[in-house]
C-alpha cells in the first residue's frame, strides 16, 4: 500500500516537490524582474505598477499570495534540507582523490547557492518589504529605509478618487535610495549572480525531476536554462548598476522630501 | 557404472512429448515439502532455480559470484539459435537437429539433440515474454542473423550482448522467486563437496567465501549447473572464477565424467601479449565474413614483423599466405572453428606467426575497406574494432588485426542420461557442466540454447519425475545431522587446513600457469600419443609438487583469493590428467579433438566411427589409481554419419 | 617491444567489514602497457605473496567488461579515467611511468566494504527482487512474434538493459544514489509491451526498495552517467521519475497494489 506520505518521503517524491516549487519560483522570479525593469520607464510607471500590485487583489488575497510564495520557498527548502541530510548519510566517507567528470559547477553548488539565496531573500524582504534593515540609510530612523507616498499618476495626470489625489508608494525612490549604498548593491549583484547559477542548473533539472526530459531535450533545456539564468541576472543586476552609475534617479516631483535630506536638497535647488 | 541413457521409446520426434506424459508428477501441494539445491546461477542454473521455485519447490541456489547476475553466461556475445523459421528460409526442428549433430562431428546423443532443437522455439518465446530486448526489424518482428556452420538465419541476438540479456532474463525470474522467499540465494558461496546418502545425492558442503564459514545443506535433489572447465588451460576466454571443482568433487563421489578431452578452441581471439596476461578476449566470429586471414610466406619476414622492423602493410601480395583460402577454397576464411584454429597454429609452428610472441596471424580488412569503404566496415564491425583498439592500442582500420585461437568452451562434462541425471541418482547436471548435446564440437549460438533448454524446459520436468518416484514420504527426510554430512564437512575443512599448512614457496597462480602450459601444449589444438603420455607424467609430478610446495598466504576466515585459487587449481591438476587420459584413449580425430596420428594425407581430421562412436565416461577409482573407462555407445538412427568437408 | 612502466600504488586496505581501513603504498615494476589494470594488480598480488603478505582483495571475474564484478575507484573516478570502460578493460597504456595511482573501493553506505576493495552490492539484488522482473512462467509464453515491438522501442529497451550492475553510478554519485541503476531497469521493463502489466507496481516497489536500502537521492548532476561503463543515459532517470509520478498519481485515486 502506497500513500501520499510514502510519496513525500521517497527521494523522488521530494525531488518532484522541489521541481514543482522550483517552477513556481522560476516564474515568480521572471515576473518580479519584469516588474522591476519598469523603473527604466520612469517613476510614474513603476509607482503605478506598485499601486496595481497592492490593489489588484483584496488585502486578504494579497496576503494569501504572499503566504503561498513563502510556503513554496519553505517546501523547496524543506525538500532540499531533508534530501541533503539523507544524501550525506548515504555517503559517509568520500574519496581521497575526488574528481568530477562532467557535473557542472552550478549543479554541484546548488546547496551553497541556495543557502546564500535564502539569506538574500530574508534580507531582501526585510530591506524592501518590511523595511527593517539598518542598512546605513542616510536620513532614515536608525538607518532604516523609509518610504513616502506620492500621487498616483496615469498618462501624465494624477488619478483622482473621491475627489482626492490617489496616493501610492514611491517605489522608485525606495529602490534608488536602497541601491545608493554600495554594499547593498554589491550584495544584490552577487546574489542575483548566484540566482543565475542556481537557475542554470535548476531550470533544466526540474524537467528531469518530473521526467519531462530526454537526451535531445536535455541539451536544449540546458541551453535554455543558461539563457534564462543570464537574463534573470542581467535583468536584476542592471538596476543597482544603473543606480550606482547615476542613470536612475529619484523622482524629482515628490515623495521623500520630508524624510530624506538629500532629496530635500535636490528639491530645494529645483525650486530655486 | 550404469550408463543407461534412458532414451524414451518411439520415433525421434515423439520421444520428448511421450516422455513428458510418462514422467511422474508431484502434486502442487506436496511440492513445498521438497528442497532442491541448484549450484550455479547462469542460464541453466538460474533458469532451473526460477522454474522449479515457480512450480512450488523450495530451492536453495548457490553461486560463487557476489550476485547471480554475474554468472559467465553473461559474456556470450553472438546469439542464440532457434528453429523458428521466421526467415522462411527452410529451417525446421529437424534441420537444427541435423546441423547440431553434424557440427558435433557425430559424437552427440541423437535424442538429446532433437529435444534441444524442439524446445528451442519455446526458449525464444519465453525470453521475449521475460523482457529480453532481442534485435527487431522496423516492422516490429524479431531479427535474425546467420552464424557459422548453418545455411539458414536462425540466430536471435541482442546486439553483441545476447548472453547478458538472456542471463538477465533468467536472473530477473530468479530474483522474483528470491523476493517471494521460494528461492534462498547464497551468493559468494563455493560448493566444495557433494553429500551422498544411501547412494543418492542429498546435499552439498559449501564455503562462504566472504566469511570463510563452511556449512552443510541438505536437499532431496541436487542440480549442478556449474559451467565448463576451460580454465584448466589457465588462459582462456572464461571468467577468472570459472572452475571444475563442483563437477570434479561430484566426479570423485561417483559421477561419471564424459569426454573431458572435447574442448573448443575459438579462432578469433586477441593474441597473448606477455607473461602477465590473465585472460584472453574473444572477438566475434563474424569478423571472418570480411577479414582475410594471412601470415607472411617467409618466416624471416614474420620475424621482422615481430620485431617491429617491418610494417605488415608493406608486405607484398605475393609474399602473403592466405592459408585458409588456400587450403579450403570453398569455405575460405569461414571454415569452422576447429579447422581454422588448427590452420593458424600450423602457420605459427612453421615460424610464420606474428604478434610479439609469434603466436598470432593477421586478420586483414584492407581489401574489405577498399571494396566497401571504411564506413560500411565501421557500421558492421565498429564496436569490435573499438574493443580491439581498446585492448591492443592498434587501429585495425590502418593496420591488420592480429588474432590467435583460444580455449572457449568445453563440450565434455559430467555424464547425464536423457533426464540430465548423472550416474549419482538425484544429482542432475545442466548447461556446459554436462556433456550432453554438442558432441565433439559446438556450433556457434548453441551454448545459450542448451543452457536455457536445460534450465527452463528439461530440468523442471525431470527433477520432478525423480522426486515423484522417490515418493512424498521421503521429502525432506535427510537432514544435515546425517553422518555423511559430518564426514564430508570434515574432509572439506581438512583440505582447507592442508592448503594453509603446506607452507611451501610457490603461489597457486604459479602452479596454475604451469598446469595451463602443459595442457595447452599437449592437450590443446593438436594432441599426440607421446605428448599426452608425457603430459600425464608431468601432471602427476606437478600434483606432487603442488601438495608439498604450495604457499597460501592469509587465513580461511574471510575473503582469501589465494585459498580459493588453491582449491580450484588442486582440482584442475587432477582433472587435467583425466583430460589427457581421455585424449590418449580416443585414437581418432573428431571435432575439437585432433590427434596428429589420425589425419588424412592433407592434414584433415580422421574420425573412426567403427571404434569410437561412443561417449567415453570415466569413473574415479582413487587418488593414485587409474580411472576406469566406461562407454556409452552412440547409435545414429536418423542421421547418416558422413565426413565433414569444407574444401 | 612493449614499453613498461614503474608505478606507485596507494591502495585502500581493510581487513574486514568491521575493522578500520587505511591506505598502503606499494611499488610495482615493469608493468607492460599492454596489460590491463587488473593484470597490473595481479602483478602486485604476486609480489605481495612472494613477500608472504596478503594480496589485495578485489572483485573481478569475466575481465571482458560485461559481468560487472570489478569495482574500484581509480584516481577518484570509478573504473578509472577512460570513458565507457570497466576497470578490467582499462589498459595501462593510459598511465605513465612514475605515476602514482590511488585505488579505493566504492564509497557508499549501502555498499559496505567487506575487504580491501571488495564491497557488498547485494542491495542491487534486493532492488531487482522487489519488482525488477516481468512475470512469465516457463512454458506459458505466446509466440515471440505475437506482439510486434517497434525497433525504436526495442533499441531503447536494449540501451537501458545494457546495465551491468557494477555500481559505478552509486560510487560516482556524491549522494550515493542508485537512481541510474534503478532507472535503467525500470526503463527497460516499463518500455516493453510485455512489462506494462506490472509497470506501476514495479516502479513503486523498486523505488521503495531503493530508498529503503539507504541510497541517497538524485541531484541531476550526471556524474553517474559519466562513470557508467555502459554509458547508460540520464534519460533513464527521467523515465523513472516520470513513471514514478504517474504511478503515484494513479495510486492516489485507485491503489495499484
Amino acid at each position: 500500500m502506497y500513500t501520499l506520505c510514502n510519496f513525500i518521503h521517497s527521494t523522488i517524491g521530494r525531488k518532484i516537490l522541489m521541481a514543482l516549487t522550483g517552477l513556481v519560483l522560476v516564474l515568480f522570479v521572471m515576473g518580479h524582474m519584469l516588474g522591476n525593469l519598469q523603473i527604466f520607464l520612469g517613476p510614474d510607471v513603476i509607482n503605478a505598477y506598485a499601486y496595481k500590485l497592492h490593489h489588484l487583489l483584496p488585502v486578504t488575497a494579497l496576503w494569501a499570495v504572499r503566504l503561498v510564495l513563502l510556503g513554496t520557498i519553505a517546501v523547496h527548502i524543506w525538500a532540499a534540507v531533508t534530501l541533503t541530510l539523507d544524501n550525506r548519510k548515504a555517503r559517509p566517507q568520500g574519496y581521497l582523490e575526488d574528481k568530477v567528470v562532467q557535473a557542472s559547477y552550478s549543479s554541484r553548488t546548488m546547496r551553497m547557492s541556495g543557502i546564500i539565496l535564502l539569506a538574500f531573500i530574508i534580507f531582501h524582504i526585510a530591506h524592501f518589504t518590511v523595511r527593517a534593515v539598518p542598512a546605513g540609510m542616510k536620513g532614515g530612523e536608525g538607518g532604516v529605509l523609509k518610504i513616502t507616498e506620492v500621487p498616483l499618476v496615469k498618462d501624465g495626470e494624477a488619478v483622482l478618487k473621491n475627489g482626492h489625489e490617489e496616493m501610492t508608494f514611491n517605489v522608485n525612490d525606495m529602490m534608488v535610495l536602497g541601491f545608493k549604498n554600495g554594499w547593498v548593491s554589491a550584495f544584490y549583484i552577487i546574489a542575483t549572480g548566484l540566482l543565475c547559477m542556481h537557475l542554470t542548473h535548476g531550470f533544466s533539472s526540474m524537467f528531469q525531476s518530473v521526467g519531462l526530459r530526454n537526451g535531445l531535450w536535455r541539451k536544449r533545456l540546458d541551453r535554455a536554462a543558461l539563457a534564462y539564468g543570464w537574463v534573470v541576472f542581467i535583468g536584476f543586476a542592471i538596476i543597482p548598476v544603473a543606480v550606482m552609475a547615476g542613470l536612475l534617479k529619484q523622482d524629482p516631483t515628490g515623495g521623500l522630501v520630508s524624510q530624506v535630506g538629500e532629496t530635500a536638497a535636490i528639491i530645494e535647488s529645483l525650486e530655486k | 557404472m550404469n550408463l543407461d541413457s534412458k532414451i524414451p521409446e518411439g520415433p525421434l520426434s515423439e520421444k520428448w512429448s511421450s516422455h513428458k506424459f510418462n514422467m511422474k508428477l508431484v502434486n502442487p501441494s506436496n511440492r513445498r515439502k521438497y528442497n532442491i539445491i541448484v549450484v550455479g546461477s547462469g542460464l541453466a542454473g538460474g533458469a532451473a532455480a526460477a522454474s522449479l521455485a515457480e512450480q512450488g519447490y523450495n530451492v536453495s541456489c548457490f553461486c560463487y559470484q557476489d550476485s547471480p547476475r554475474r554468472a559467465h553466461s553473461i559474456a556470450a556475445q553472438g546469439g542464440i539459435n532457434a528453429s523458428k523459421n521466421y526467415q522462411n528460409d527452410g529451417d525446421s526442428v529437424h534441420r537444427l537437429f541435423y546441423d547440431t549433430v553434424k557440427g558435433g562431428d557425430y559424437r552427440a546423443r541423437e535424442a538429446n539433440v532433437y529435444r534441444l532443437s524442439e524446445v528451442s522455439s519455446d526458449i525464444i518465446d519465453q525470453c521475449v515474454a521475460n523482457g529480453v530486448p532481442f534485435a527487431r526489424e522496423y516492422g516490429g518482428l524479431l531479427a535474425n542473423r546467420s552464424f557459422g556452420g548453418a545455411q539458414v538465419s536462425r540466430t536471435f541476438y541482442a546486439r553483441g550482448q545476447t548472453g547478458q540479456q538472456l542471463l538477465l532474463g533468467a536472473y530477473s525470474a530468479l530474483s522474483k522467486q528470491i523476493g517471494l522467499g521460494k528461492v534462498k540465494m547464497f551468493n559468494r558461496h563455493e560448493m566444495l563437496d557433494l553429500v551422498k546418502v544411501d547412494g543418492h545425492a542429498k546435499g552439498i558442503i559449501v564455503r562462504n567465501m566472504a566469511t570463510g564459514e563452511v556449512s552443510r545443506h541438505a536437499s532431496d535433489a541436487v542440480v549442478l549447473a556449474t559451467g565448463g572447465y576451460g580454465n584448466v588451460f589457465f588462459l582462456s576466454t572464461n571468467a577468472q572464477g570459472c572452475n571444475v571443482t563442483a563437477a570434479y568433487r561430484a566426479h570423485k563421489r561417483g559421477a561419471g565424467m564424459a569426454n573431458p578431452c572435447y574442448t573448443q578452441i575459438h579462432p578469433t581471439c586477441i593474441p597473448v601479449h606477455g607473461d602477465k596476461q590473465s585472460k584472453l578476449t574473444l572477438m566475434s566470429e563474424s569478423l571472418r565474413n570480411d577479414g582475410r586471414i594471412w601470415t607472411p610466406k617467409d618466416a624471416e619476414v614474420a620475424a621482422m614483423i615481430r620485431k617491429g622492423e617491418t610494417d605488415p602493410n608493406s608486405v607484398a601480395e605475393d609474399d602473403r599466405d592466405y592459408f585458409l583460402e588456400r587450403k579450403y577454397p570453398s569455405f575460405g576464411n569461414l571454415a569452422p572453428r576447429d579447422i581454422s584454429s588448427r590452420a593458424a597454429k600450423e602457420a605459427c609452428d612453421e615460424g610464420r606467426g606474428v604478434a610479439s610472441t609469434g603466436l598470432g596471424v593477421f586478420l586483414d580488412f584492407r581489401d574489405a575497406i577498399k571494396r566497401d569503404g571504411q564506413n560500411t566496415i565501421k557500421e558492421r564491425y565498429g564496436n569490435l574494432f573499438d574493443m580491439y583498439q581498446c585492448i591492443t592500442g592498434d587501429n585495425p582500420y590502418e593496420t591488420p588485426m592480429m588474432i590467435f585461437p583460444a580455449v572457449h568452451y568445453t563440450m565434455g562434462g559430467l555424464w547425464v542420461d536423457y533426464n540430465l541425471e548423472s550416474t549419482i541418482p538425484g544429482m542432475f547436471v545442466g548447461g556446459e557442466a554436462n556433456f550432453s548435446d554438442h558432441g565433439a564440437n559446438r556450433l556457434g549460438a548453441s551454448a545459450l540454447m542448451q543452457g536455457l533448454s536445460d534450465g527452463y524446459f528439461v530440468l523442471p520436468y525431470t527433477v520432478g519425475n525423480y522426486l515423484g518416484k522417490q515418493g512424498v514420504a521421503a521429502a525432506g527426510k535427510v537432514t544435515t545431522e546425517h553422518p555423511a554430512f559430518a564426514e564430508a564437512e570434515a574432509n572439506v575443512k581438512a583440505r582447507i587446513d592442508k592448503f594453509l599448512s603446506i607452507g611451501g614457496t610457490e603461489s597457486p597462480r604459479s602452479f596454475h600457469k604451469r598446469l595451463g602450459h602443459i595442457i595447452w601444449e599437449q592437450c590443446g589444438m593438436a594432441r599426440s600419443k607421446e605428448g599426452l603420455e608425457g603430459a600425464i607424467k608431468d601432471l602427476q609430478a606437478l600434483r606432487k609438487e603442488f601438495w608439498t610446495n604450495l604457499r597460501v598466504v592469509g587465513d580461511a576466515d574471510g575473503i582469501n583469493p589465494e585459498l580459493e585459487r588453491a582449491g580450484r587449481v588442486a582440482d584442475f591438476i587432477e582433472f587435467g590428467e583425466l583430460m589427457c587420459r581421455d585424449a590418449l584413449m580416443r585414437e581418432e580425430s573428431c571435432g575439437g579433438h585432433f590427434r596428429v596420428e589420425h589425419q588424412t594425407e592433407d592434414g584433415e581430421a580422421l574420425r573412426d566411427d567403427e571404434n569410437f562412436a561412443f561417449a567415453g565416461v570415466w569413473e574415479y577409482k582413487g587418488d593414485d589409481v587409474d580411472p576406469q573407462l566406461h562407454k556409452e555407445s552412440l547409435i545414429y538412427e536418423n542421421v547418416e554419419l558422413a565426413t565433414r568437408s569444407y574444401k | 617491444m612493449e614499453k613498461t612502466m614503474d608505478l606507485t600504488l596507494k591502495v585502500w586496505r581493510q581487513k574486514s567489514a568491521n575493522s578500520m581501513g587505511a591506505f598502503e603504498t606499494y611499488g610495482v615494476k615493469d608493468v607492460s602497457e599492454g596489460s590491463s589494470f587488473l593484470e597490473m594488480l595481479d602483478t602486485l598480488s604476486e609480489d605481495l605473496v612472494e613477500k608472504g603478505k596478503e594480496p589485495v582483495a578485489f572483485d573481478h571475474d569475466c575481465r571482458e567488461g560485461i559481468c560487472g564484478s570489478c569495482s574500484m575507484t581509480i584516481n577518484g573516478i570509478p573504473h578509472g579515467p577512460e570513458k565507457a570502460t570497466t576497470a578490467c578493460q582499462l589498459h595501462m597504456r593510459h598511465f605513465h611511468d612514475g605515476q602514482t595511482i590511488t585505488i579505493e573501493p566504492w564509497r557508499a553506505k549501502p555498499f559496505p566494504v567487506i575487504k580491501d576493495l571488495v564491497v557488498d552490492r547485494s542491495p542491487f539484488d534486493r532492488i531487482i527482487q522487489s519488482g525488477g522482473f516481468i512475470t512469465s512462467r516457463a512454458g506459458s509464453a505466446v509466440d515471440a512474434n505475437a506482439i510486434p515491438i517497434s525497433k525504436v522501442t526495442a533499441d531503447y529497451a536494449m540501451d537501458a538493459a545494457a546495465c551491468i550492475g557494477c555500481g559505478a553510478c552509486v560510487a560516482a554519485c556524491p549522494n550515493a544514489s542508485a537512481m541510474l541503476f534503478t532507472g535503467a531497469k525500470v526503463s527497460h521493463m516499463n518500455s516493453l509491451p510485455q512489462g506494462k502489466a506490472e509497470k506501476d507496481r514495479r516502479t513503486l516497489a523498486m523505488v521503495t526498495a531503493m530508498d529503503g536500502e539507504g541510497f541517497g537521492g538524485c541531484t541531476n548532476i550526471g556524474e553517474c552517467e559519466a562513470a557508467c561503463p555502459k554509458s547508460i543515459s540520464l534519460d533513464m532517470i527521467a523515465h523513472l521519475n516520470r513513471d514514478y509520478a504517474t504511478a503515484q498519481v494513479k495510486n492516489f485515486f485507485n491503489p495499484v497494489t
